[in-house]
């Protein structure tokens, strides 16, 4: 039916309305709303627009001043009290140091991460490049990884101590925490592992094959260089959680403000209970009795979330440029 | 040859086991969690233990019904300070922020993102918490109000980033055809592009609702932490989260069993609200 | 902000322009030899004149020059880059979104400065596009019609209702809407969306209506039925149209302006183009011979 037809039937088809007669009536009608609504409405259009653009200058800057404020207040605040007792290598309750907790911290993320990498990193590469298209198995490991991802930490803290620190008799223990949070930290970097892999395009994976090269070792060789920045920026995700947590260790890890006696103990130590520098901030804080030293806690954790910033930042450029010179 | 299949064959499988790990820890949470507090539920009773307004662990009567109230009542006020700030900051960088603005700002917002939860609990617990005390008619300042403050920041970094990228995704087509129809830059954002990205923005506000009950150690520190039903915003507060941490470390038998209880019914609300999520994203595909 | 800039600087180089060149009247310069065509009797709805427009240093248009008679369907053919989609998206000043993109020289509606003397968004009211992917928002086929008069303040139902009836039927697509009104507008044809967004162009009751490529998307009998309604849409509008189509050109246009590389080489009425050219570029690209 062409147009023209349409038009026609449309006449028939409408009879009550008088088509072509009324038409003309409808349209003048119609320019006549146009006209009438003109001037008063442009000025009203012009208002509104400008508090639109307000509201949203507005929110902004909620956001930014926001953020200005505390991390400057907590700055000016903790930053005098940056004294080298807090950096005493052994912690007492009066000189409340820092130290302890800051090498607890390093060896949790890194007992914690040797656990989560190869684990995350290894599941997106046999999502990406193993799994066969329309899986269910693979239906099924993204929908525990987004349940993973909505799960708070005090719900990890509390498997943790029913299982690993109960079940498993491991008590609070550096081992009991880094457990926890490995699986906490677990579907970030599978999911922006699995989102790297992705970005890497077909044909590096095509010229290894053509190369006559296996899968593992097309995978290592041709597509995992070149998504490294990219699992790295979801490492340094997870890097940042573990540093910043505490709910999901209280009760995994407790909160000894010592250093696991390696020394001493050898390998043994990873049943030591622990403090990280977060659960460290807390205990002063809840405490109260150290306030200036709590806000120079403060001022540590800020510095450490900062560089890890920096760094993803760094890594996600990086990524990105290497996809862009492809 | 044989020794290189092997080898293949090795990687697969410990490609394999590592995805399953997910699904394992899932496994085992749930199977932790409710083989631990179920039990506490029967002994206490279903109705008892959901509907109960008393908590009183000495006389072994476990109400969580405050607890419940007081985590809805917080997230609410957290959304309210939240929402709003986080969607219009999102649409700025979307589509008002000029380059240079937009590379302070969005660093800034991941920086706000990174900030850890005793920090943001530290910050209210010197700031925002004597600012209410001074100012509001009753109480101490350890409020509804300030957890609700404090939330609300601490959730805007997940609601701008969401509603961010899918307010990025919407096709420039749309933008332009709303002005090739005499819309100014205001009216084709908020009237077509908005709505455009409508599923993604709300998915965003149902992640930071998920963010907001989930979080404990903020409002442990700021939230006054009476196990009763807030009279008002400036009365104090517990969350299910606050429940957990502040008795765990002393309960046993009942008490414990009934803590384990309240992290089921704090991680049925996150199941839900994980299962609102996918719809709306899968909603969000089929558009 | 920018917009308002950009709208200064613009007005800022016709002062110069006009002071440097002397007054331009509303002579044909390239028609001249095209005489006795329709054409030259119909008055001009939108003017070129002087045009020449920049894409940072990229000199996009050279010095056009160039009528659009009102109620006659304008057809801007050429090669792909060679300006004619930027000099539609200038008559209606979508251009001001690319950025680094500067005019200088004059558009005109109606004899006034459409740059200078109408307001940017009520001359994207009076001119307005159709594009060459169809591009419904997301919502209803109602609410795609109703967002334009909306926007012009238009906010009773009845009269929303009359306008969304007859533009639809303007569109020639009433018929096959008029039970889908409330249904996404994102589930229609390729050809469906295209005409409903010409109802949505005609929903603002446009003065002009320009058309980028409005067919080159959709299938031979969508495009059929979108000629047959440009030519029953001249009778209201004033119609401009890009395409690379060189026969739809000859189907639809009353006349024609041919572009190479930037510059309008010819423009006349659209017989004459096509039989009669002038230029040698002219006769080479419309008997196919490269393009």
């Amino acid at each position: 039916m062409t147009p023209k037809m349409d038009l026609a039937s449309q006449t028939a088809a409408d009879a009550p309305v008088n088509a072509s007669s009324a038409a003309l009536g409808v349209s003048d009608r119609i320019d006549a709303m146009f006209a009438e609504r003109k001037v008063a409405h442009a000025r009203n259009r012009v208002i509104v627009s400008l508090l639109l653009r307000l509201l949203v200058y507005l929110g902004a800057l909620l956001t930014a001043g926001v953020l200005a404020f505390i991390v400057g207040y907590i700055l000016v605040m903790g930053v005098p009290y940056l004294t080298p007792s807090l950096f005493e290598w052994e912690y007492t309750s009066e000189n409340v140091s820092l130290m302890p907790a800051l090498v607890n911290t390093l060896i949790m993320a890194g007992l914690s991460l040797a656990m989560a990498v190869p684990l995350g990193v290894g599941s997106a590469i046999y999502l990406v490049e193993y799994a066969p298209r329309g899986s269910r198995f693979v239906g099924i490991v993204r929908t525990t990884t987004e349940t993973l991802q909505g799960i708070p930490s005090i719900i990890y803290g509390l498997f943790g101590m029913l299982f690993f620190v109960t079940a498993l008799h491991w008590n609070l223990s550096l081992l009991a925490g880094a457990c926890t949070l490995a699986i906490m930290i677990l579907p970030v970097i599978m999911r922006t592992s699995e989102e790297a892999l992705l970005a890497v395009p077909d044909a590096y994976r095509e010229g290894g094959f053509g190369l006559g090269a296996g899968r593992l070792r097309t995978v290592f060789r041709c597509v995992l260089p070149s998504a490294v920045p990219g699992i790295l920026g979801g490492v340094i995700l997870g890097l940042g959680r573990v540093v910043g947590e505490v709910a999901a260790l209280l009760f995994t890890a407790g909160s000894i403000a010592q250093i696991p006696g390696f020394a001493t103990e050898g390998l043994a130590a990873v049943f030591d209970s622990t403090r990280t520098l977060a659960v460290h901030m807390y205990v002063l804080a809840s405490e109260g009795l150290h306030i200036n030293e709590t806000y120079a806690t403060a001022v540590v954790l800020l510095v450490l979330v900062v560089l890890l910033n920096m760094l993803a930042t760094f890594a996600a450029r990086k990524m990105k440029k290497g996809n862009r010179d492809d | 040859m044989a020794n290189l299949s092997i080898k293949e064959g090795v990687a697969k499988a410990f490609f394999m086991v590592a995805a399953g790990v997910s699904i394992l820890a899932v496994a085992l949470i749930c199977v932790f969690l409710f083989a631990n507090g179920v039990p506490a539920i029967a002994q206490i009773g279903l109705p008892d233990f959901l509907f109960g307004t008393t908590w009183r662990p000495g006389n072994d009567v476990y109400g969580i019904l405050p607890m419940i109230v007081g985590s809805v009542y917080v997230t609410a006020g957290a959304m309210i300070v939240g929402v709003p700030t986080g969607i219009l900051c999102a649409i700025f960088l979307s589509r008002f922020a000029s380059g240079r603005v937009a590379r302070v700002l969005k660093p800034g917002v991941e920086l706000l993102a990174g900030i850890p939860s005793v920090v943001y609990g530290f910050f209210g617990l010197v700031i925002i918490v004597p600012f209410i005390r001074a100012t509001a008619p009753v109480g101490n300042g350890l409020s509804l109000l300030a957890a609700a403050i404090i939330l609300g920041i601490m959730i805007l970094p997940t609601i701008i980033t969401v509603a961010q990228s899918s307010l990025d995704a919407v096709p420039r087509k749309y933008y332009e055809g709303a002005l090739a129809l005499g819309a100014d830059h205001e009216r084709a954002t908020f009237r077509v592009l908005v709505p455009a990205a409508a599923s993604g923005i709300v998915a965003a506000v149902v992640l930071g609702v998920g963010r907001a009950i989930g979080e404990t150690m903020a409002v442990i520190m700021i939230a006054g932490n009476q196990p009763v039903i807030p009279e008002s915003i400036f009365s104090g507060v517990r969350t299910m989260t606050a429940n957990i941490v502040l008795e765990m470390g002393y309960a046993a038998d009942l008490h414990r069993g009934a803590l384990i209880a309240t992290g089921v019914v704090l991680f049925v609300f996150i199941l839900l609200i994980t299962m609102l999520l996918n719809v709306i994203k899968r909603r969000g595909e089929v558009k | 902000m920018t917009e308002a800039l950009v709208e200064k600087k613009a007005s800022a180089q016709e002062v110069r322009v006009d002071g440097a060149i002397a007054y331009r009247p509303h002579v044909e310069v390239r028609h001249v030899n095209v005489g006795d065509s329709p054409v030259a009797d119909a008055p001009a709805k939108m003017g070129v004149h002087g045009l020449d427009l920049y894409y940072k240093d990229f000199h996009a248009l050279k010095n056009i020059e160039l009528d659009f008679p009102q109620n006659q369907v304008t057809a801007l053919i050429g090669p792909s880059g060679c300006g004619k989609s930027t000099l539609l998206k200038s008559l209606n000043r979508m251009n001001d979104l690319v950025e680094g993109c500067r005019i200088e020289g004059e558009i005109t509606l109606d004899g006034k400065n459409a740059y200078r003397d109408v307001d940017i968004n009520s001359l994207r009211r009076r001119v307005g596009m159709v594009f060459q992917q169809p591009n419904p928002f997301p919502m209803s086929v109602y609410d795609n019609i109703a967002f334009g008069p909306r926007t012009h303040g238009i906010k009773r139902r009845e009269d929303l209702d009359q306008i969304v009836e007859q533009s639809l039927r303007d569109a020639a697509i009433w018929d096959e809407l008029k039970d889908r009104l409330k249904k996404n507008a994102l589930g229609l044809s390729g050809g469906q969306q295209q005409r409903l967004c010409i109802a949505r162009a005609l929903a603002v009751r446009p003065e002009v209506l320009l058309m980028d490529e409005a067919t080159s998307a959709l299938d031979p009998i969508s495009t059929g039925k979108i000629e047959q309604l440009v030519g029953e849409l001249k009778s209201k509008y004033t119609v401009i149209m890009v395409t690379h189509n060189m026969l739809q050109a000859l189907r639809v246009s009353d006349k024609t302006a041919f572009f190479l590389l930037g510059e309008m080489v010819e423009a006349g009425s659209t017989d004459d183009i096509f039989t009669s050219p002038h230029d040698k570029r002219t006769e080479d690209y419309v008997s196919g011979r490269f393009g």
